[in-house]
């Protein structure tokens, strides 16, 4: 979805998010106007009393660690947010998250770098990588960042597809303001069995809005499924009823890669001595992108880090 | 006869005619303009193509090719 978010889930994502928040900041600049990076802040927003209790811990979670964040009550959620259904509990504003389009800003990292597109690669070892029409590639190093299809080259890493639809309306400027997330978003995020909702919305800079999200385990294949699209955008509604009055052009599918720690694979991977593993980032790749890129060239050129890089290391996530 | 505005300009047409159609009998040929600011206008009249589309009672991305005018219809191009 392109959120550029800090998240708390452990101490260990924290830290990775909200180093890759900074080194987003730092890129700013430089990226050109289609990566559409938008500093419009995230609010997360609370349904009632319980929801408010956790808004207040995250309050001060955050600000315990010098990131700003803001306590909305209901009056000012309405005021932020005029299209949320009234009487909900209130809400926590993280001004310092950001929304981005992920192919262009990759498109412009990729500026003076060759790349190989519409080859599939079928075998990896340590001198290079196989590709399906039995031609290879001979390479010093390796960085395998093949998200969730990691285990059709390694198939010992545990990490699983977590299907997940999103939809995309037509333009309607000053709709929404802010990436908006409800808090029970954690529950969805967080249960690893059963498959969930969750309103998460996004505006991007041509006043078009992206709603989401669904998650799913064990769906292989990438048809968008009407009941799954139908609860998805009911839950959206029900935060957000005038949504139901806007056009949509378009709704697709994509695989998360999920692990069973909720936190990514960074490192040299578990029997390789030139495979490095980028993948397993869940619903945070676009925002700890730049981190994990860091982290990977700071082990393989044997620098210190600014964050410490053991929670990601691939050993723990690999059946033995 | 239907009496409605267009862009404020106030345009009487028959009964049953197409919001497109009164949208033309206004005077006004651009419908819509598009991500780049060039004007557009019907192009298919079938509800495909969507370059017809107006801001309709306050609603935006109306087709007003597919719908019928109705008594006091506020249009915006």
């Amino acid at each position: 979805m392109g959120h550029l978010a800090i998240m708390d889930d452990s101490e260990a994502q924290f830290a990775l998010t909200s180093y890759s928040q900074s080194l987003w900041r730092e890129l700013a600049s430089e990226l050109p106007q289609e990566a559409e990076y938008l500093p419009c802040g995230a609010l997360w927003v609370a349904a009632d009393a319980e929801e408010m209790e956790e808004v207040h811990r995250r309050y001060h979670f955050y600000s315990g660690r010098g990131i700003p964040a803001e306590v909305l009550d209901s009056h000012q959620l309405a005021e932020a947010e005029p299209h949320l259904r009234p009487g909900l509990a209130g809400g926590l504003r993280m001004p310092a998250d950001s929304v981005c389009y992920p192919p262009c800003a990759a498109t412009h990292l990729l500026t003076g770098i060759s790349v190989l597109f519409g080859r599939t690669v079928s075998a990896i070892s340590d001198a290079g990588v196989e590709f399906d029409d039995n031609t290879s590639l001979a390479a010093p190093l390796i960085v395998l960042a093949a998200g969730s299809a990691i285990r059709r080259l390694i198939p010992a890493a545990e990490v699983f597809p977590r299907k997940g639809h999103l939809l995309i309306t037509d333009r309607y400027p000053g709709f929404l303001h802010h990436q908006l997330i409800e808090l029970g978003y954690l529950k969805s995020a967080h249960s690893t069995v059963s498959d969930s909702v969750a309103f998460n919305v996004q505006p991007r800079q041509t006043g078009q809005i992206l709603i989401g999200s669904s998650r799913q385990y064990g769906v292989e294949t990438d048809t968008v499924e009407r009941p799954m699209l139908e609860r998805m955008l009911s839950r959206a509604v029900e935060y957000m009823p005038d949504l139901a009055g806007l056009s949509a052009l378009r709704a697709w599918t994509g695989f998360r890669a999920a692990t069973p720690d909720k936190l990514p694979l960074i490192g040299l991977a578990p029997g390789f001595t030139h495979v490095y593993l980028a993948t397993g980032h869940e619903g945070l790749g676009i925002s700890t992108s730049l981190a994990t890129a860091r982290l990977l060239a700071d082990q393989i050129l044997g620098r210190e880090s600014a964050i410490p890089s053991a929670p990601y290391n691939p050993c723990r996530s690999f059946v033995h | 006869m239907i009496n409605l505005t267009v862009n404020g300009k106030h345009v009487q047409v028959p009964e049953g005619v197409t919001v497109a159609a009164a949208v033309l009998r206004a005077g006004q040929t651009a419908f819509r303009l598009s991500v780049s600011g060039e004007p557009r206008a019907p192009l298919c009249g079938m509800g495909v193509c969507f370059e017809c589309r107006v801001t309709l009672d306050g609603q935006p991305h109306a087709r007003s090719c597919q719908i019928v005018v109705r008594e006091g219809m506020e249009v915006r191009t």
